[in-house]
């Protein structure tokens, strides 16, 4: 079979070239990983693949240093804020859904617009009247404004993924619940939260990237000692010195949560962003 | 409604609400935060509030409409944004493009390779400016002047030479994975027996893909521009840490900053330029959605 032998024959030089595709795009991470273990002068010099590998690094940028936002702290911020935030997030949308997607109620279509449009709202509009807000409320530089914000930033999204997702949920299963005398939290607890458990983890790990990576609000509204990770990459930036080893090995620190979370789940996140939509 | 019977009217509103509810607290969660603060805007853009010098706050109409006009510093941010958001925007689908094409045949590792592809997104956007800034960049020590050296080329300082471009590249690193995931979802939706139909027929591969893939791609490209450009458009974080700014590199999301909280301190002309920029966003929006109710509709046939 010539055409067998063939088409195997092309699909292993696109391989070839997939894999080389894959490698160039992955490098400048991997690159970082290997500079965040390596000394500034290693670092800052004619790129250098071969080095003394060390952990002195990682030991700086997790030191303690008074009257800095240190590692602990900006881990415990962002953990607190992300993790508060989703909850929320989570415990309005699911409601929010069902009433789009179970029992639809009149004129479904133009509410779900009205959630995505507000995404199409630029942030950098609002957030002038935000910053007096938090400052009349006494809320400037404390995590409870940036839960409030990360709220409000993920929930139109949970909102138009859980409802594809509730929609795929067979009708008569609801309807026998229903006859059976299942109200709304009945029917939540016994079926949809169970069948759409995936769903609802695929959103709910889109809600933590996103509210992990922000950094626009934290810079603006709480840049100070009480922040988040990404404010406290950006203190390992030093104008005097090299600093880019040191640099390194708190981008992979900072990294690390989402990507590995990123990697293990991408299956389901590729499903939850492009099905959502289509489907 | 009038000539409704009382009683089914009452029981009526009764479902109704009892449908509606479980939407209220999300639906008010998200005026309060997303309307609220545009109607404060509206109200600062017809003021002449500012803080340094301190200025007793007063109505001034629509005078800082009109400066804006003439604002040459505004109307260059407003073209370096649509700059960057067209040109990652569509940079990323066509890579993204590229390597869903190729991600979607078997080979050894595959999924090794998916994963290798997809990291840029899950990136922190702080940091993948960083790293492009300081590794990739770098005048002396970056990996890029290494590569050019090496190939008989001078080095250049990218992000001071070309800022705008700077920041596009690494918005293009990170938005490429995101287009390939949707892209590679719709590939992998298409009907194999169609394909197969046309190969019995002796199409060519570059006939099928022409006919057949790419118009079963389309929406699935149209969503990968309409998310693509509601983040791209937005972005601060890597203009914030790669150039601050820099020559030529301010967007409007920068610039409104700049004007406001960022050390401007002039809030009624700068809340008159957020006004006109989520005006501009709403044309886009209006466009955008009507390309997202089409796919809709398509989900009501189908």
């Amino acid at each position: 079979m010539n055409t067998v032998g063939e088409r195997r024959w092309v699909n292993a030089v696109f391989g070839l070239l997939a894999w080389l595709v894959g490698l160039v795009f992955f490098f400048p991470v991997l690159w970082m990983v290997l500079n965040s273990f390596k000394g500034e002068q290693d670092a800052n010099t004619s790129p250098k693949l071969f080095f003394h590998p060390t952990m002195d690094r990682y030991r700086d940028v997790t030191k303690t240093t008074r009257g800095l936002l240190s590692f602990r702290e900006a881990f415990a911020n962002s953990a607190f804020v992300v993790i508060v935030s989703t909850v929320i997030v989570l415990v309005l949308a699911i409601p929010a859904a069902y009433a789009l997607a179970i029992r639809p109620i009149p004129k479904w279509r133009d509410v779900l617009f009205f959630f995505i449009s507000t995404k199409f709202l630029p942030v950098v509009a609002s957030i002038l009247p935000l910053w007096i807000l938090a400052k009349d409320l006494h809320l400037l530089n404390t995590r409870t404004v940036l839960v409030i914000l990360y709220t409000g930033m993920n929930l139109p999204l949970a909102v138009w993924m859980l409802r594809s997702f509730f929609q795929e949920i067979p009708h008569e299963l609801i309807e026998a619940a229903e006859i059976d005398g299942a109200g709304l939290r009945g029917q939540l607890t016994s079926i949809i939260l169970p069948m759409a458990a995936p769903g609802i983890a695929a959103t709910a790990l889109l809600c933590v990237i996103f509210a992990w990576n922000e950094f626009f609000f934290a810079v603006q509204l709480n840049p100070a000692k009480g922040s988040t990770v990404p404010i406290w990459v950006t203190t390992n930036i030093s104008t005097r010195g090299n600093f880019l080893a040191k640099l390194s090995a708190a981008s992979v620190l900072a990294s690390l949560p989402v990507v590995l979370a990123g990697w293990i789940a991408q299956k389901r996140m590729i499903r939850g962003l492009a099905m959502g939509a289509i489907k | 409604m009038s000539t409704d019977n009382p009683t089914i009217v009452g029981h009526k509103v009764n479902a109704s609400w009892r449908q509606r509810w479980p939407l209220l607290p999300a639906l008010l969660f998200t005026i309060a935060l997303t309307q609220v603060p545009f109607a404060m805007s509206i109200w600062y853009s017809l003021t002449n509030w500012k803080i340094i010098p301190p200025t007793p706050r007063k109505l001034v109409g629509l005078s800082n409409y009109s400066t804006l006009a003439g604002d040459r510093f505004f109307r260059e941010a407003a073209w370096t944004s649509i700059e960057m958001t067209v040109v990652a925007v569509l940079g990323s689908l066509l890579l993204g493009t590229l390597f869903a094409l190729l991600l979607d045949r078997k080979f050894l590792g595959q999924g090794v390779v998916r994963t290798l592809l997809i990291t840029p997104f899950l990136m922190m956007p702080v940091v993948a400016g960083l790293v492009w800034k300081n590794q990739m960049f770098h005048g002396l020590y970056g990996v890029l002047n290494w590569v050019l050296e090496h190939l008989g080329g001078k080095s250049v300082e990218f992000v001071s030479r070309y800022p705008t471009w700077a920041i596009v590249a690494t918005l293009i690193w990170q938005w490429t994975p995101f287009m390939m995931l949707i892209i590679l979802a719709g590939l992998q939706s298409q009907p194999a027996d169609v394909l197969e139909a046309a190969k019995v027929d002796g199409a060519t591969p570059l006939a099928m893909f022409r006919q057949l893939t790419l118009s079963h791609l389309r929406p699935y490209m149209e969503l990968g521009v309409l998310l693509g450009t509601i983040y791209l458009i937005q972005v601060f974080d890597h203009v914030a840490v790669m150039t601050g700014g820099g020559p030529g590199s301010t967007n409007v999301p920068y610039f409104v900053f700049e004007r406001s909280i960022g050390g401007g301190w002039v809030f009624g002309q700068a809340s008159a330029y957020s006004i006109v920029v989520v005006i501009a966003s709403i044309v886009i929006a209006t466009i955008a959605l009507r390309v997202l109710s089409g796919l809709l509709k398509g989900e009501e046939i189908a």
